[in-house]
């Protein structure tokens, strides 16, 4: 077994020096925001362009996705909203997003929740790594009902997946020069499963000195984390916990506006909003808060290693929410999406040189 | 109901005679009364022996022993009515001799109060949790937890009133793993149509009863279609229910909102592994797991514990730990057993030093030991009036 041990390489630019990218719109606020990202991207000048695949969720067929997922293999890289999933459809019909995941290997989810200072919240100072399993666990669609009345979901955990995702939680965590990594786990109950990911995560951990390792049950965690989330630092763990723990921490930092999302794998990578919301209650009101979307484009931008860009649109963003304090509604502010965007359009023009008139 | 339990303590009487031979239509005629019995209060076991109840008490690990010890304590202090039996089950032997008698001990009894039990996870998978073989072989189907802001208790949340109904035998608990391949774990959820419609049939019962206006199922249904099933079944008991408004939200969702604005919950119910987050999310949300009590019901068995199920080992005998939530839980025990008056002065007792002397332990911001908050329990007590006895 060959774990990776290479900084994963972004696809090279081919044509003129330009990026070509996958755009997934996906559903609900998905379209406009994704629209909003390209006005800004063309207004900074980003040497990024877009490839739009449609797909559509209440069809039955699996035409669309896989059309999005050979977009993606195409170019190595992609930016997505989310694709809703209809409960009213029979059980054979998988969850989109999950199958793009789980076919491009999708298997470690990165989430950073920091507190931003311009954004009112009740807990100051968190700053946590949530790398959350994306690919098994029990997401893994498999349930079969042999008698009438008795459904069996199976949540499946494999040493290999342990071990990849731990060792990426562990270099990350390098990385980045944080010092502490947390399990979240229910070993006590589920012994076999979770016991064999926190065994993986020990064995990794013993590779990585210089940096602590402990574990937590994911009950006390998430009583922990709406107590005192500071003690927390980089956190590990297998898909559902990470569904959790990750959207508490969202809620914590000022809700499923302001995180961004990044998925990566081996080859490729996906950038979408940290708590992948449809947001169809809001769609197409010019309410939404779009800075998830556009500091995942910031993530997509350092992926491509166009460092400046990248930097300059979140000092932008940044600038818009901590000092201009333009909040949207979901933030208790009451400005509109389309305000928000032409905010951070004027930081960047103000902050120098690369800028187009329109 | 007192026909009910009459006739019900006949077939107890009747099937240990009769054994199989009568077997099958004293099940029948005994599930029918049951099943009659359900839809109202969950019966006491009657007092048997001159008015005087006999509970069993399981210490557990960690600050179990030493919470039990202070409300045997305040019972004696408050002449309640109620012997403990005490029943120590040992978490380190690997045989299951000792639950099996903490269980045969419940079945006699009918009530219990216990500590958590711990699951240490160095020992062999076979030895399953101890906590979870009490449940699921007492057949205890719900878990209720009523998370309340207390006004003495500092929070970032205020005004919360959650009750938080989660199944409590089946899910993600069913300890059914297995590997067939090396190094592929397979751990399987079970969701049944019996158990998710009686869990939503409590849930909205309780609703009912409580004056409460709305219940919340929790699932992953875009992902797991056993929640499907779940939700389905939430659905078809709600349809029987139509002064209590009915909505679902997917886990994550909840949890988001949970830590936003938790004012907007109202009863919540849900299968075993969001119940185990989400309760957890609450009691952090009003103050602590040492401030809420936790019970779980079942047809004919009842056990109180904490919420949270903390076993608190690195607290355990420094005289720190929160007294609250244990002598919450004994007052709902006492609720159970209908000895109403003693639970509202012990519980009246609880919330006074809780809200008006404010004598709180380390876990919520004060300095106060176990013990002193006991005797400031003990002594409101003594200030009401009649009902004590001189130590």
């Amino acid at each position: 077994m060959i774990l990776c041990v290479c900084v994963l390489q972004p696809p090279p630019a081919r044509y003129g020096g330009r990026h070509t990218v996958t755009l997934i719109p996906g559903d609900g606020i998905g379209p406009e925001l994704a629209n909003h990202v390209r006005e800004l991207f063309r207004f900074c000048c980003v040497p990024v362009d877009f490839e739009v695949v449609n797909v559509d969720s209440t069809m039955a067929s699996e035409d669309d996705i896989n059309n999005a997922i050979m977009a993606i293999r195409r170019n190595g890289v992609a930016l997505k909203g989310n694709i809703e999933t209809n409960h009213n459809l029979p059980p054979s019909y998988k969850s989109r997003n999950n199958l793009l995941r789980t076919t491009l290997d999708l298997y470690a989810n990165v989430m950073h929740c920091q507190s931003l200072p311009g954004v009112r919240t009740r807990h100051r100072n968190i700053d946590i790594m949530i790398i959350r399993e994306n690919t098994e666990g029990e997401y893994s669609s498999l349930e079969h009902e042999n008698v009438p009345g008795v459904v069996e979901c199976l949540k499946i955990i494999t040493r290999t997946k342990s071990l990849r995702i731990a060792d990426y939680a562990f270099r990350m965590a390098r990385e980045k020069g944080r010092r502490q990594v947390t399990a979240v786990h229910k070993a006590n109950i589920m012994k076999l499963g979770d016991g064999l990911f926190l065994e993986c995560c020990k064995e990794v951990a013993s590779g990585y000195p210089e940096i602590n390792f402990d574990s937590m049950i994911v009950d006390n965690t998430t009583m922990q984390l709406v107590s005192r989330p500071q003690q927390f630092d980089v956190m590990v763990m297998p898909n559902l916990y990470g569904n959790v723990v990750s959207n508490v921490c969202a809620g914590l930092v000022g809700g499923p506006g302001l995180v961004p999302g990044a998925n990566y794998g081996e080859d490729y990578a996906v950038f979408e909003t940290g708590t992948r919301n449809t947001g169809k209650s809001i769609a197409n009101r010019n309410t939404a808060n779009p800075t998830a979307m556009l500091l995942a484009s910031c993530l997509l931008l350092d992926h491509l290693k166009l460092h400046a860009y990248a930097s300059m649109i979140r000092r932008a963003i940044l600038t818009t929410v901590t000092e201009t304090r333009l909040h949207t509604a979901d933030l208790g502010g009451q400005g509109s999406t389309s305000e928000v965007v032409q905010s951070i359009m004027n930081a960047v023009q103000s902050t120098g040189p690369r800028t187009l008139s329109i | 109901m007192a026909s009910h339990s009459a006739v019900l303590s006949m077939s107890k009487i009747i099937s240990p005679f009769w054994g199989g031979r009568l077997g099958n239509t004293v099940k029948v005629f005994g599930t029918t009364l049951t099943s009659r019995r359900n839809k109202t209060l969950h019966a006491p076991p009657p007092a048997k022996y001159g008015g005087r109840h006999t509970v069993t008490l399981i210490p557990g690990d960690g600050i179990g022993p030493e919470l039990l010890t202070h409300v045997r304590e305040v019972f004696r202090f408050s002449c309640v009515p109620v012997d403990f039996e005490v029943v120590h089950v040992n978490s380190a032997v690997e045989t299951e001799d000792d639950i099996n008698n903490a269980i045969t001990a419940i079945r006699r009894n009918g009530v219990a109060l216990k500590g958590n039990i711990e699951t240490k996870h160095t020992m062999p998978p076979s030895v399953k949790s101890r906590n979870n073989l009490l449940r699921t072989s007492l057949d205890l189907f719900a878990n209720v937890m009523h998370c309340q802001s207390l006004p003495g208790v500092q929070t970032r949340h205020k005004n919360i009133d959650i009750m938080i109904i989660r199944e409590n035998t089946e899910g993600e608990y069913s300890s059914l793993e297995h590997e067939s391949v090396s190094g592929v774990v397979e751990s399987l959820k079970i969701i049944t149509r019996n158990n998710s419609l009686r869990i939503a049939d409590y849930a909205f019962q309780l609703a009912r009863e409580k004056g409460r206006r709305r219940v919340t199922a929790v699932h992953k249904a875009n992902i797991i279609s056993g929640d499907g099933l779940f939700l389905q079944c939430c659905r078809e008991v709600a349809s029987g229910y139509p002064d209590i408004t009915f909505d679902s939200m997917i886990v994550d969702n909840t949890t988001m909102q949970l830590v936003s604005k938790p004012q907007q919950f109202d009863v919540m119910v849900m299968p075993n592994l969001y119940g185990n987050v989400v309760s957890n999310v609450c009691a952090g949300l009003v103050g602590g797991p040492g401030l809420v009590p936790g019970a779980n019901y079942g047809r004919d068995y009842a056990v109180f514990e904490t919420a949270t199920r903390n076993t608190g080992k690195s607290i355990a005998d420094r005289n720190i730990a929160n007294p609250t939530a244990m002598l919450l839980a004994s007052c709902m025990m006492l609720d159970h057993l209908k000895l109403n008056d003693y639970a509202s002065l012990i519980r009246n007792a609880v919330l006074t030093t809780m809200n008006e002397t404010r004598l709180h332990t380390a876990d919520i911001g004060g300095q106060g030991t176990t013990s002193e908050v006991v005797q400031s329990v003990m002594r409101v007590i003594q200030s009401k009036g009649q009902l004590i006895s001189e130590i």
